[in-house]
C-alpha cells in the first residue's frame, strides 16, 4: 500500500482517497487490536504529571512495551512519532536502544520529518561502535548525494557526530566533494566533518589538502571558522602539515586585520565585538603556527599587539579575545616588549570584577610565571589581594601563584601575607600551604632567627593540619643551630605555658625541644623565667589531657624523661609521673612508662649518659630527597610511621657513613648517644662503632630483620640498624631469646646497649632476665591489667574481641571522650609465620565519622603485636556498627578477609 | 589507534537545577551507563556552585563551562587548556539563539520541543567545533528546516 502511495504522489485526488482507506482499516485494526498511539506532546505532558519517580518509571515502561509492539509490527504510519518518543524517554535515562532499527527505517523514509528524526535518532542512540553502521553508512551515502542541501546538511551533521573509522574511509570522497560545492551552507559542515575524518583516519588528510586552500579565502564567516578549524587539526596530528601550512600565516593575519578594523557588521556582532569567535579560532592558529619559528612570530608580532591594544576589555567577549592573545603571545617567539604587554593585560585582569577572568588571569600567570618571572612580580601585590577572593579556586591559584612568586627580596612580605592566608584557610589548603611555607623558608629565609620564628608560626597557624615533614623539619632546625636553641626553648615554653591542647604538632615540637634543652629554659638563657614545678604541672596536663593524642604524648612522656637529667628539684614527680603510665591503657604508652621507670631504679646510674643531649642533625639536612628522609628519621624515635623501616633502609647511604666514621672514635656513651640520636649507622660501620667482641663475629652472618627488635629499638627512640638485631641476640640465652619473641620486651634493646657500655657479657644477662619478665606480661595480657590512674576519669568500657581467625587476632579496647570513641586496637599475630603488609580498612554508618591513625607497624613477627588508633565521632549515638577489611601477607601468599563487627559494647553509644 | 580530540568539546548538557536533562549532546564515545553517570557527576558538581564561584569547574580530566539561566544550566565540556571566556560566550550566544527561535524561552518549550533544540545545537556546533557564530544566520537556516515539516 505504500508503494502505491508513493508512486501515486502527484495524483493527489487518488492518495487522498487511498489515504483515508488506509487511516480507516488503520482504525478498524486499532479497535480490534490496540489503542491509537498517544502523541508526544501527551507522553510528556504524562510522564511530568507523575508525582513520584515509580509513577514516572510505571508511565514510561507502559509506553515502552507499546512502542516495542508497534515496532514490531511494523507500524509505519506511526513510527515517527514513536521514535520521537522513544528519544524522550532516552533522554530522561531509560534505555532505548530498540529504536535503533527504526532510525534507520526512517532515514531511508523519502519524507523530510521522517528523516529528521531517524537523524537525531541515529545521533543519540547509536554510537561508532554500533555494528548497524553499514546499514547507516548507505543511507548517509545516499543523502550526502542528495539534491537538497537540508538533506545532505542533516547527513554531514550527523556523519560529525558518529563517523567512525570505517564511515570516514566510506565517505571521505563524498566528503571532499562537498567541501567544494557552492553553497556555503554545505561547505562550512564539510569542512568540520573533514575534521572529525582525519581524527578517525590520520592517512586520510591528504585527500582534503587541496580543498583547504580556498576555504581561507572565503567571505563567509561560518566557512572561515570551520576552515581554521581544520587546518588547525591538521597541524597538530603532522609536522608535515604544519610546515606546509606556515605560508598561510600572512593570509591569517590579513585576515584578522580585517576582523578588528572593520566597523560594525551586525550578521557577526558580539557585544560590539567583530565575530570573537573566528578571531579567537585564528589566534589559535596563529600560536600553533608560530610557535618555534621566529619567522612565522616576526610576521605575527604586529598583528598580535595591535589586538592587544585595540580589543575592548570592559565585556566578557573582548576578555575572551584577549586572553587567547596573551596565550599566543606567551607560546610564540615574540618581542619582550610585547611580552610585557601580554602579561600587564593578565595584570588588568586580576583587577577585573568579573571572577572568571581574575580566575583565568591566575591559571595563565601560573603557566608562564617561570619563564617571565620579573613581569609577573610587578603584579604581586594584586595576586597577594587575591588570597582574599571569595572563591575558593581562586585563592587556590593565587596561593599557587604567590609561591612561584617567593624570593630572597620579598620573603619578608610575601610569608607574612601567606601565614595570614594560612591561619584562616581551609582544612584542604592547610597541609600544602604549610609544606610549601617550610620549602621557601629553607630556600630564602634571611636569617636563621627568622627561619625559626616562621616555622613556629607556621605550625601554629596550620593547627593539627600540619604534615609530619613540618613538624620534623622544625626540630631539625632547632636542633642544628646551636645558638637560637635558647631562644628557640623560650618561645616554644611560652606557647606552651598557654598551649590549646587540641592542637597536636605544636606540642609536640614543643615536648621535643623542651625535653632536649629545657636546662637552657631553667638556666635564665632562655629569656623567660620558669620554675620546675610549672614545667611537671604542663606536662601532667598534656599527659593526662584526653585531646592530646597518643602520638603527642608519647612525644611528652620521652621528653619528660629527657626532662630529668635536666632539672634538679622536681627529678622525684617526674618518677611519679612516668611510672604511673606503667600501668596506661594504651599499650605504646605503657611500654615506654614501665622501661623509663627502670631507668631511675635499677640502671639509675645509666639515666644521665642515656638522656643526654641529641647531637645536631647537619649531616642529614640539606641535600635534597636525603634531607626530607633525614628530616623523617628524626622523629622515628617518638613516632610510629608504618614506614619507618623502608625509611631507615635508605637511610644506609654513604653520607650517613660518613657521619658514623667521624664519631666511632669516641668514647662508648658517644656511641650509644649515636644510636639514641637517630642516626642510622651503615652495615659495615657498625662494627666498628660498636666495639664488643662478641658482636664482631655475629655480624658476619646478617640476620634478617626482626621487627620485634625494631619495635623495641623504636620505643627507646634508637635506630635499629641492619645488624643491630643480631648484635643484640649476641649476649641472650636461649631462654631470654623466646621470652622476647612472646612479648616485646625491651629487654633485648638494654641488653644490645649494656653490652657495648659494660664489658661482662655476666652482668648484662643478669640484668635481662629481671628485666624481661614484667614487661612480657604486660604485653601478653593487655587487657587484663590495665590500672587507670585517679586522674584519668574517662569511662572505661569492657574490650571485644573484634576478630581472631587465620592466625590473626584483632583485641578492641575503647575510651570515650563526649561523641568520640577512641578504639585502641591490638593486632596479634598468632601464626607461626611472618606476618607483612597488615592492612585494616573499615567502613561506619553514614551518620558516623571515622578516622584511622596509622598503625604502629604493618609487619608482625610470630606472636608479636601492632597497634592501631581508629578514632569514630558518634554524634548521634546511635549503635556502632563497622564493616572491616583485612589484609596481609604470610607466608608469601596474601590473606584477606572481611566482616562485620557487630557487638561493640552498648556503653560505647548510651 | 589513538583518536586525539584536541580541543574539541566533549559534550553539550542542558539541565535543570533537580537534575533532569533537558538536552544531551555528546561528541566523544561513553556507553550509556557512562553517559548517565557523567550527567549525574555534572549535576553534582555544578549545582553546589553560586553566584560567588567561577563560571568554571574542573571535572575528571576536563573542565566544564557553565551558565545558569533562571532553572537551567548549559554546561560545555571542554579540555582543561581551553579558552574558557570563549566557550562562555558561546553558551550565551546559544542561549540568544534559542531565545530569538522560541520567541522567549523557558524550560518548557525545551521540553515539548526538544528535537528542535536539538537542531539548534546542530546548527551552531558540529562534531564538538563551533560551526556558525552567526545568530541571524542560523535562525535563518532554522526558519527553512520547520518550514520543510
Amino acid at each position: 500500500m505504500n508503494k502505491a502511495r508513493d508512486s501515486l504522489g502527484t495524483m493527489s485526488s487518488i492518495k487522498q482517497v487511498i489515504n483515508d482507506a488506509v487511516e480507516k482499516g488503520k482504525e478498524v485494526y486499532e479497535k480490534v487490536r490496540q489503542p491509537n498511539p498517544i502523541r508526544l506532546r501527551d507522553l510528556i505532558r504524562q510522564i511530568r504529571s507523575a508525582k513520584t519517580a515509580a509513577e514516572e518509571r510505571a508511565v514510561v515502561n507502559r509506553e515502552c512495551a507499546y512502542i516495542r509492539l508497534t515496532f514490531r509490527e511494523e507500524d509505519s504510519v506511526w513510527r515517527c512519532r514513536n521514535v520521537a518518543k522513544l528519544l524522550y524517554i532516552h533522554m530522561l535515562g531509560y534505555p532505548a536502544h530498540f529504536g535503533q532499527m527504526e532510525c534507520l527505517k526512517l532515514i531511508a523514509s523519502p519524507r523530510f520529518t521522517d528523516k529528521r528524526i531517524g537523524y537525531l535518532g541515529a545521533m543519540l542512540l547509536l554510537d561508532e561502535r554500533q555494528d548497524v553502521h553499514l546499514l547507516i553508512t548507505n543511507s548517509l551515502k545516499n543523502d550526502l548525494n542528495s539534491s537538497t542541501q537540508f538533506v545532505q546538511g542533516l547527513a554531514l551533521c550527523t556523519l560529525g557526530a558518529i563517523a567512525s573509522p570505517e564511515m570516514s574511509r566510506d565517505l571521505a570522497g563524498e566528503v571532499e566533494r562537498l567541501l567544494k560545492s557552492s553553497n556555503a551552507y554545505i561547505r562550512k559542515k564539510a569542512a568540520v566533518c573533514a575534521l572529525r575524518i582525519i581524527l578517525k583516519v590520520p592517512e586520510l588528510m591528504e585527500m582534503f589538502l587541496p580543498a583547504t586552500r580556498s576555504l581561507l579565502s572565503e567571505k563567509n564567516h561560518g566557512v572561515l571558522i570551520t576552515g581554521v578549524t581544520l587546518i588547525t587539526e591538521m597541524c597538530l596530528q603532522s609536522p608535515d602539515m604544519l610546515a606546509h601550512f606556515k605560508k598561510i600565516v600572512p593570509n591569517l593575519v590579513r585576515i584578522l586585520k580585517n576582523l578588528i578594523m572593520a566597523g560594525y557588521s551586525p550578521e557577526h556582532d558580539v557585544q560590539g565585538v567583530s565575530d570573537p569567535f573566528l578571531q579567537v579560532k585564528i589566534l589559535k592558529l596563529l600560536r600553533i603556527l608560530g610557535c618555534g619559528d621566529s619567522d612565522a612570530s616576526e610576521t605575527m608580532n604586529d598583528i598580535l599587539a595591535q589586538v592587544a591594544t585595540n580589543t575592548e576589555s570592559s565585556k566578557n567577549v573582548g576578555n575572551a579575545i584577549l586572553y587567547e592573545t596573551v596565550l599566543s603571545i606567551m607560546d610564540i617567539k615574540s618581542e619582550s616588549g610585547l611580552r610585557v604587554l601580554a602579561i600587564n593585560i593578565l595584570g588588568r585582569f586580576l583587577l577585573n570584577a568579573d571572577k572568571n577572568i581574575r580566575y583565568v588571569a591566575l591559571n595563565t600567570l601560573l603557566r608562564v610565571v617561570h619563564a617571565d618571572n620579573s613581569a609577573v612580580q610587578r603584579h604581586r601585590s594584586t595576586i597577594l589581594e587575591c588570597l582574599k577572593d571569595a572563591d575558593i579556586s581562586i585563592r587556590k591559584r593565587a596561593m599557587e601563584l604567590c609561591f612561584a612568586l617567593i624570593n630572597g627580596n620579598n620573603i619578608r612580605t610575601m610569608m607574612k601575607e601567606l601565614l595570614t592566608f594560612l591561619e584562616n584557610a581551609e582544612p584542604e589548603f592547610k597541609a600544602t600551604c604549610s609544606s610549601k611555607c617550610v620549602l621557601a623558608a629553607e630556600k630564602y629565609s634571611p636569617n636563621v632567627r627568622w627561619h625559626i620564628d616562621t616555622l613556629l608560626k607556621v605550625v601554629e597557624a596550620a593547627g593539627n593540619h600540619v604534615p609530619d615533614d613540618v613538624v620534623s623539619s622544625t626540630i631539625q632546625l632547632i636542633s642544628e643551630t646551636r645558638a637560637e636553641q635558647a631562644y628557640a626553648v623560650g618561645e616554644l615554653w611560652r606557647h606552651l605555658s598557654v598551649a590549646q591542647l587540641e592542637f597536636q604538632p605544636m606540642i609536640q615540637v614543643s615536648t621535643w625541644c623542651i625535653g632536649e634543652f629545657g636546662d637552657l629554659l631553667l638556666n635564665g638563657q632562655a629569656d623567660v623565667t620558669v620554675e620546675e614545678t610549672q614545667i611537671i604541672e604542663i606536662y601532667q596536663k598534656i599527659l593526662w589531657a584526653s585531646q592530646c593524642s597518643i602520638t603527642t604524648k608519647e612525644y611528652a612522656l620521652t621528653s619528660l624523661m629527657k626532662l630529668s637529667a635536666r632539672l634538679n628539684q622536681e627529678v622525684g614527680s617526674i618518677q611519679q609521673v612516668v611510672s604511673a603510665f606503667g600501668s596506661h591503657l594504651n599499650i605504646e604508652l605503657q611500654q615506654r612508662g614501665i622501661e623509663y621507670s627502670q631507668l631511675f631504679t635499677r640502671h639509675n646510674h645509666m639515666r644521665g649518659p642515656l638522656l643526654e643531649r641529641m647531637p645536631p642533625f647537619e649531616g642529614v639536612r640539606g641535600n635534597g630527597t636525603e634531607g626530607e628522609k633525614g628530616g623523617i628519621a628524626i622523629t622515628n624515635g617518638l613516632d610510629n610511621s608504618p614506614d619507618n623501616q623502608s625509611l631507615l633502609n635508605d637511610l644506609s647511604s654513604p653520607n650517613n657513613n660518613n657521619n658514623i666514621n667521624s664519631t666511632h672514635e669516641n668514647n662508648e656513651s658517644n656511641a650509644l648517644l649515636l644510636l639514641l640520636g637517630g642516626i642510622e649507622p651503615g652495615e659495615g660501620d657498625t662494627v666498628q662503632a660498636v666495639t664488643s667482641p662478641a658482636t664482631s663475629t655475629i655480624n658476619a652472618t646478617p640476620a634478617p630483620r626482626s621487627t620485634v627488635n625494631a619495635d623495641i629499638l623504636d620505643l627507646l627512640g634508637l635506630e635499629p640498624g641492619p645488624t643491630a638485631p643480631s648484635n643484640t641476640t649476641t649476649s641472650t640465652s636461649p631462654a631470654q631469646l623466646s621470652h622476647t619473641n612472646n612479648s616485646s620486651s625491651p629487654a633485648l634493646l638494654l641488653d644490645g646497649l649494656l653490652n657495648n657500655t659494660s664489658s661482662t657479657t655476666t652482668t648484662t644477662t643478669a640484668g635481662i632476665a629481671s628485666l624481661s619478665t614484667p614487661t612480657a606480661n604486660s604485653t601478653t595480657l593487655p587487657t587484663n591489667n590495665f590500672i587507670i590512674p585517679q586522674s584519668l576519669s574517662q569511662p572505661s568500657v569492657p574490650g571485644i574481641v573484634a576478630y581472631d581467625k587465620n592466625g590473626m587476632k584483632l583485641d578492641m579496647t575503647f575510651e570515650i571522650q563526649d561523641s568520640v570513641t577512641t578504639i585502641n586496637m591490638l593486632a596479634t599475630n598468632t601464626s607461626l609465620a611472618q606476618v607483612t603488609d597488615f592492612l585494616f580498612q573499615a567502613a561506619v554508618p553514614k551518620s558516623l565519622q571515622l578516622q584511622m591513625m596509622t598503625p604502629s607497624s604493618t609487619s608482625m613477627a610470630p606472636s608479636a603485636t601492632l597497634t592501631q588508633v581508629i578514632k569514630v565521632n558518634n554524634p548521634s549515638k546511635v549503635p556502632l556498627r563497622m564493616r572491616m577489611r583485612l589484609s596481609w601477607q604470610a607466608n608469601g601468599s596474601v590473606v584477606q578477609d572481611q566482616g562485620e563487627i557487630s557487638h561493640f559494647p552498648p556503653a560505647l553509644w548510651q | 589507534m589513538t583518536y586525539r580530540f584536541t580541543n574539541a568539546i566533549r559534550f553539550i548538557l542542558i539541565q535543570n537545577r533537580a537534575g533532569k536533562t533537558r538536552l544531551a549532546k555528546w561528541y566523544m564515545n561513553f556507553d550509556d551507563d557512562e553517559k548517565q553517570k557523567l550527567i549525574e557527576e555534572v549535576h553534582a558538581v555544578v549545582t553546589v556552585r553560586d553566584a560567588k564561584h567561577t563560571n568554571f569547574v574542573e571535572f575528571r580530566n576536563f573542565k566544564i563551562v557553565y551558565r545558569r539561566y533562571a532553572g537551567l544550566y548549559f554546561c560545555i565540556c571542554v579540555d582543561i587548556a581551553d579558552n574558557n571566556l570563549a566557550y562562555l560566550e558561546a553558551i550565551h550566544n546559544f542561549v540568544e539563539v534559542l531565545n530569538e527561535y522560541f520567541h522567549n524561552v523557558c524550560e518548557l518549550d525545551l521540553v515539548f520541543n526538544f528535537y528542535k533544540a536539538y537542531s539548534v545545537v546542530d546548527e551552531m556546533f558540529l562534531a564538538g567545533e563551533i560551526r556558525e557564530t552567526s545568530q541571524t544566520k542560523v535562525l535563518k537556516q532554522l526558519l527553512m528546516l520547520n518550514s520543510l515539516e
